[in-house]
């Protein structure tokens, strides 16, 4: 056994110090993965080095988790890769690098990046800190299968919450599937609606309100229909806390009529649910004040540690220019950010399947018409705490262990706690 | 062969089932059931389609549609088990499907499509393992130097465990000295210690000792397993005195007395703890995660958590790793699981 | 010799090697200190490594305790004093965790409580019952032994998937029940079901564990002490209580202390399996302290800080007690 170990313990001990020694022109991206995008970007860099050879990138797959809980304590610690794939944009915006000074075209920059340039820079800045990988919408789904089955005739555009439940409702009935509808478990989802129904979150000095009548209008039609069976209790129970947990299982099994998730799930439905039923996206049910869908997505950062800003540099300009940013969306079936591709409307997601084309195109649509509150959540510094009190309050009445008045009490509560906690 | 059913089913004494035999076989079968059985589906899971593993009702085996190539069309149709409007049925392939209707062609004799309706139509279903989940990681993964960074993690770990751990419990068993007791209560009392506890200020010594993307900033914090220097502190306990006084008047060095004297008399023990500490750093995964956010340092726990995303989790990649990893542990297992009953057996104790 | 046998000492005659050079200076040592130097000398290594990786940390968090703010690295923490213990002790009722400023910490300690009642008496029963039966004369039984070890060698993130597989309402269970007229029912959703899910999980991880250190002790128990009873025809349930069990006393408390430190920390498994729920039914400890350290917006590390330290005091005054016990059951292990 020893004898073994010693050779391997001397070229494990070289091999270490090797690679802890940054080279010059070495480029680190941190990057998670729902699906492909992690190959397609593998891709596009080994193209990218062919051109600049003295540029060294090396991709680090990781977990999203990792993105989430440990990205951000190597940042506070001066460490981390040079650049990385993240979706806490505002709430880490201090350690972001500002690419305006290093980029040969800041015009390019704004033009095609500035809408959504304030959810990663600090507040006030002017900072170029990166670009959108992919914009994502919340929005609906339909078992078009189910419903013809059942005779009911899809809700159409204007359609209302109510008109959808109880659409969905009848079809539930007549196919004999456990739930009607489902909304993912997540404060997110959850404040596309709450908009519609004319919540506002954010208060006179930029700080969270106290939630209103609209928030309160919508949790409390939305924890009657757990009750009476309408929307299914099952992933908003299935947790504690702030956990995300997705429907998505439930709907590729036809076991729901309509379920509120976004335009990510488009690639997820299309591997899995393949041929077996027709399924359409909706775009996002009617409140009285809106019918709008809540915008987010992840974003690629440049991180203000690196030692090589020009390489970092160099290789966002590439993985931001057109070409790469319209190849990356076909192939990965992303929504991309970049205003110049959307405006053109040339973009061909590589699918043969027509369902995925059709709801893709229902979610870019759908991108035009978010309405100015729900585009100002992502850049918004307390959006995350809100949700977060949000989520875990509003589980905690559908489980059965909170009054509806108690929980809206305690996230008030909540979100004024967090506020003072973070000393600001 | 009567004799070998006589030998499986020995029971205790006498004619007659005891009532501890029925317990014994109750509890025997009940647990290969509940121990083997999902484990058992956890492969065969590893061998589904992402398709077949949202499935339900979830199937055992891993199966898949067939699909058979028509004459006249490209690619190659679903076949399905269709009942037709006279009751027979019949297996036909389908071409495509609209709505609550669906094309479908004999696959013998390609004519005009038929048209049936969804509900009358079962798809033809095969075994099929799903091999790709196991041969697409092995491609754009770097499965080799993971496995590397994981073996020597795991070994290095064990054998400074092993030894460290040892020396402890040989000083707290075998030696009178101030501050034994202390000693002992805070070993114990840290015990209790979660990782995810000391996970910040552990950060900050890491960091500090520039041990951050280092595969020994992995090992380091591990190996002062409390846990192992109580089990062999207990099982050192029982070795007699009397042995270690003897060696004594043959002017033994301490030193020789542990090594030759009191770790051979403690293999059982150290068999026990060296399976403990191959699973636990090989299984270990919050800690190398923080550690190591380099690939070519990651382990193998870590390699395959990659496969989860924010929105959605890639379950047949993930599934096939798992049982990937899991292989060495179990030869591990296999291997030295022999050591500790007949080193128990063999040293004599008691 | 055989051939494993003259491998084996090919293999162990550079550690002979290794071990007699130490031994010379290391003489040298014992002659200028005497044994009680020796003694620290072999304690050394352990605690130096323990004291950097364990010690220093849990310290550090103590001082964490006392800072506000949601900065990760303690020079940018602002020092706040008790407040943090203050904010987890502010409650209206002591009796009702819901009238508490921190409400979720003290249904944390609460259900924290049941499940190591619940999970170490079962655990050691269990343990104990499969440690008495794989000691019995049975055929294969190293492969028997194998099969209740089998979950140990698991990591506990693949546990907790298996078994949320296994529970959730597309799940084997619900299928292997429904034939049975069980309609598909969601165990994970029930407050009672989910608990029991999250003992019994991780009863299964780590069951075989403690019956093999069990199984171990049964192994030592000298066969004659049997054979003596036997002959005397003393009757099989006072050989358990006379002989077996007295002489399983430094195993068992092995087991006990290691099962009940272990389920205190319970994490990962019911992380992944319930992640807390439904509501807060399932939600730990140890799970209470990693979110509001690390994954709430923003985090509070020094609220996490404390609550950890409160534990470990909790933990200190346990292990007191156990170490009294262990004392008395370690003399009478020796007899």
């Amino acid at each position: 056994m020893r004898m073994r170990v010693i050779p391997l313990l001397t070229s494990a001990t070289l091999a270490l110090l090797t690679s802890t020694a940054a080279y010059a022109g070495d480029v680190r991206i941190m990057w998670y993965s729902d699906g492909i995008e992690g190959e397609v970007l593998q891709d596009l860099m080994n193209r990218f080095k062919q051109q600049n050879p003295n540029i060294n990138v090396i991709i680090d797959n990781v977990a999203y988790g990792v993105i989430k809980e440990q990205l951000p304590i190597q940042l506070e610690a001066g460490n981390g890769p040079d650049i990385a794939r993240v979706t806490a944009l505002k709430d880490l915006s201090r350690h972001w690098l500002d690419l305006r000074p290093l980029v040969s075209d800041p015009a390019y920059w704004d033009t095609n990046f500035g809408a959504q340039a304030d959810w990663m820079r600090p507040d006030g800045s002017k900072q170029i800190s990166g670009f959108m990988t992919q914009i994502t919408l919340t929005g609906g789904f339909a078992n078009k299968t189910l419903f013809e089955q059942a005779g009911v005739p899809l809700p159409g555009k204007d359609a209302t919450w109510d008109d959808w439940a109880a659409a969905a409702k009848k079809v539930a009935q007549s196919q004999q599937i456990p739930f009607a509808m489902a909304l993912d478990r997540s404060g997110h989802r959850i404040t596309a609606p709450n908009l519609s129904f004319g919540a506002n979150y954010v208060g006179a000095d930029g700080k969270p309100a106290l939630l209103d009548k609209g928030a309160k209008d919508f949790i409390t039609k939305f924890v009657g229909w757990t009750q009476d069976g309408t929307m299914s209790k099952d992933v908003w129970v299935s947790a504690a806390g702030q956990t995300y947990r997705a429907a998505a299982d439930d709907f590729i099994n036809a076991q729901l009529a309509f379920y509120y998730s976004g335009s990510w799930q488009v690639p997820n439905f299309s591997t899995k649910i393949g041929n077996t039923f027709d399924w359409v996206a909706t775009g996002s049910p009617c409140g009285p004040a809106a019918c709008t869908g809540m915008p987010g997505g992840a974003g690629l950062v440049a991180i203000k540690y690196t030692k090589n800003p020009t390489e970092v540099a160099k290789v966002m300009e590439y993985l931001a220019s057109e070409p790469v940013v319209k190849e990356f969306s076909e192939r990965t079936l992303f929504i991309p950010a970049h205003k110049g591709v959307i405006d053109k409307g040339d973009l061909s997601f590589k699918s043969d399947n027509p369902m995925v084309k059709a709801a893709l195109n229902t979610f870019v649509e759908a991108t035009k018409t978010t309405s100015a509150s729900a585009q100002k959540m992502p850049g918004w510094r307390w959006a995350d705490t809100v949700y977060g009190a949000m989520v875990a309050r509003v589980a905690q009445v559908v489980a059965g262990e909170l009054k509806l008045d108690d929980a809206f009490t305690r996230i008030d509560a909540d979100v004024a706690k967090k506020v003072k906690d973070s000393g600001l | 062969m009567g004799r070998t059913i006589g030998f499986i089913l020995r029971r205790r004494g006498g004619k007659f089932w005891h009532w501890t035999d029925i317990v014994t076989w109750v509890w025997l079968i009940g647990g290969l059931l509940i121990m083997f059985g999902p484990a058992l589906w956890l492969i065969f899971s590893s061998f589904k389609t992402p398709a077949a593993l949202a499935e339900f009702p979830p199937s055992i085996l891993p199966y898949a549609s067939q699909q058979v190539t028509v004459q006249g069309y490209d690619k190659p149709l679903v076949l399905y088990d269709v009942t037709l409007p006279d009751g027979t049925t019949k297996k036909l392939a389908e071409v495509r499907r609209i709505g609550l209707f669906s094309q479908m062609v004999d696959p013998q004799t390609p004519g005009e499509p038929i048209r049936v309706s969804i509900n009358d139509r079962k798809p033809v279903r095969a075994l099929s393992f799903a091999t790709e989940n196991y041969t697409e990681p092995f491609v754009h993964f770097d499965f080799f130097r993971y496995l590397g960074n994981s073996v020597f993690v795991t070994v290095m770990a064990t054998l400074i465990t092993l030894v460290v751990n040892s020396m402890a419990a040989f000083a707290l068993s075998k030696y009178e000295f101030r501050g034994r007791s202390f000693a002992m209560l805070i070993i114990l009392a840290t015990l209790m210690v979660p990782l995810s506890v000391i996970m910040v200020p552990l950060y900050s010594i890491i960091s500090t000792l520039g041990l951050f993307n280092n595969l020994w900033g992995v090992i380091l914090p591990t190996v002062a397993t409390p846990t192992g220097v109580f089990i062999l502190r207990q099982y050192m306990l029982t070795i007699p005195d009397e042995l270690i006084d003897a060696a004594r008047m043959d002017k033994a060095s301490e030193w020789q007395i542990y090594w030759r004297i009191v770790l051979p008399l403690t293999a059982p023990a150290l068999a026990v703890l060296a399976i403990f500490s191959v699973v636990w750093r090989w299984n270990d995964f919050l800690w190398p995660l923080i550690v190591l956010s380099r690939k070519e340092l990651y382990t193998l726990q870590v390699g395959l958590s990659i496969y989860s995303g924010e929105l959605n989790v890639q379950w047949h990649f993930i599934l096939s790793m798992t049982v990937v990893t899991m292989i060495p542990v179990v030869l591990v297992f296999i291997f030295l699981q022999r050591f500790i009953t007949t080193g128990i057996a063999g040293t004599g104790l008691k | 010799m055989s051939p494993s046998a003259s491998l084996r000492e090919i293999a162990l005659t550079p550690v002979r090697v290794v071990m007699g050079l130490i031994d010379a200076p290391l003489r040298a040592l014992q002659k200028r200190t005497g044994l009680s130097g020796m003694a620290l000398f072999f304690l050394a290594p352990n605690m130096l490594i323990f004291g950097i990786f364990v010690l220093l940390p849990l310290a550090i968090n103590f001082v964490y305790s006392l800072t506000g703010g949601s900065a990760l690295f303690l020079p940018d923490r602002s020092y706040v004093g008790g407040n943090q213990y203050e904010r987890l002790f502010d409650c209206s009722s002591y009796l009702d965790p819901l009238t508490c400023q921190e409400d979720a910490f003290w249904t944390a300690v609460s259900n924290t409580f049941w499940f190591v009642v619940l999970q170490v008496t079962f655990m050691i029963l269990a343990a104990l019952v499969t440690a008495l039966i794989l000691n019995r004369n049975l055929a294969a039984r190293s492969f028997w032994r194998a099969v209740f070890f089998f979950p140990v060698l698991l990591s506990p993130v693949v546990v907790g998937l298996i078994w949320r597989w296994i529970l959730q309402r597309q799940g084997l269970l619900n299928f292997i029940l429904y034939p049975f007229g069980v309609e598909p029912y969601t165990w994970l959703t029930d407050r009672m079901w989910s608990f029991t899910a999250a003992v019994g999980v991780s009863l299964w991880a780590h069951m075989g564990f403690y019956a093999l250190i069990l199984l171990a002790g049964l192994q030592a128990i000298p066969k004659d002490l049997y054979e003596a009873a036997d002959m005397d025809g003393t009757r099989p349930a006072r050989v358990f209580w006379r002989i077996t069990l007295p002489l399983l006393m430094p195993n068992l408390i092995v087991v006990i202390v290691l099962a009940l430190i272990r389920s205190v920390q319970v994490f990962d498994e019911v992380y992944i399996l319930t992640g807390g729920g439904p509501g807060t039914s399932t939600l730990f400890l140890t799970q209470y302290i990693y979110e509001t350290g690390f994954v709430s917006q923003p985090r509070n590390p020094g609220l996490a800080a404390a609550a950890s330290i409160l534990m470990g005091l909790v933990l200190v005054v346990l292990t007191l007690l156990q170490l009294g016990l262990g004392r008395r059951g370690e003399n009478k292990g020796k007899r």
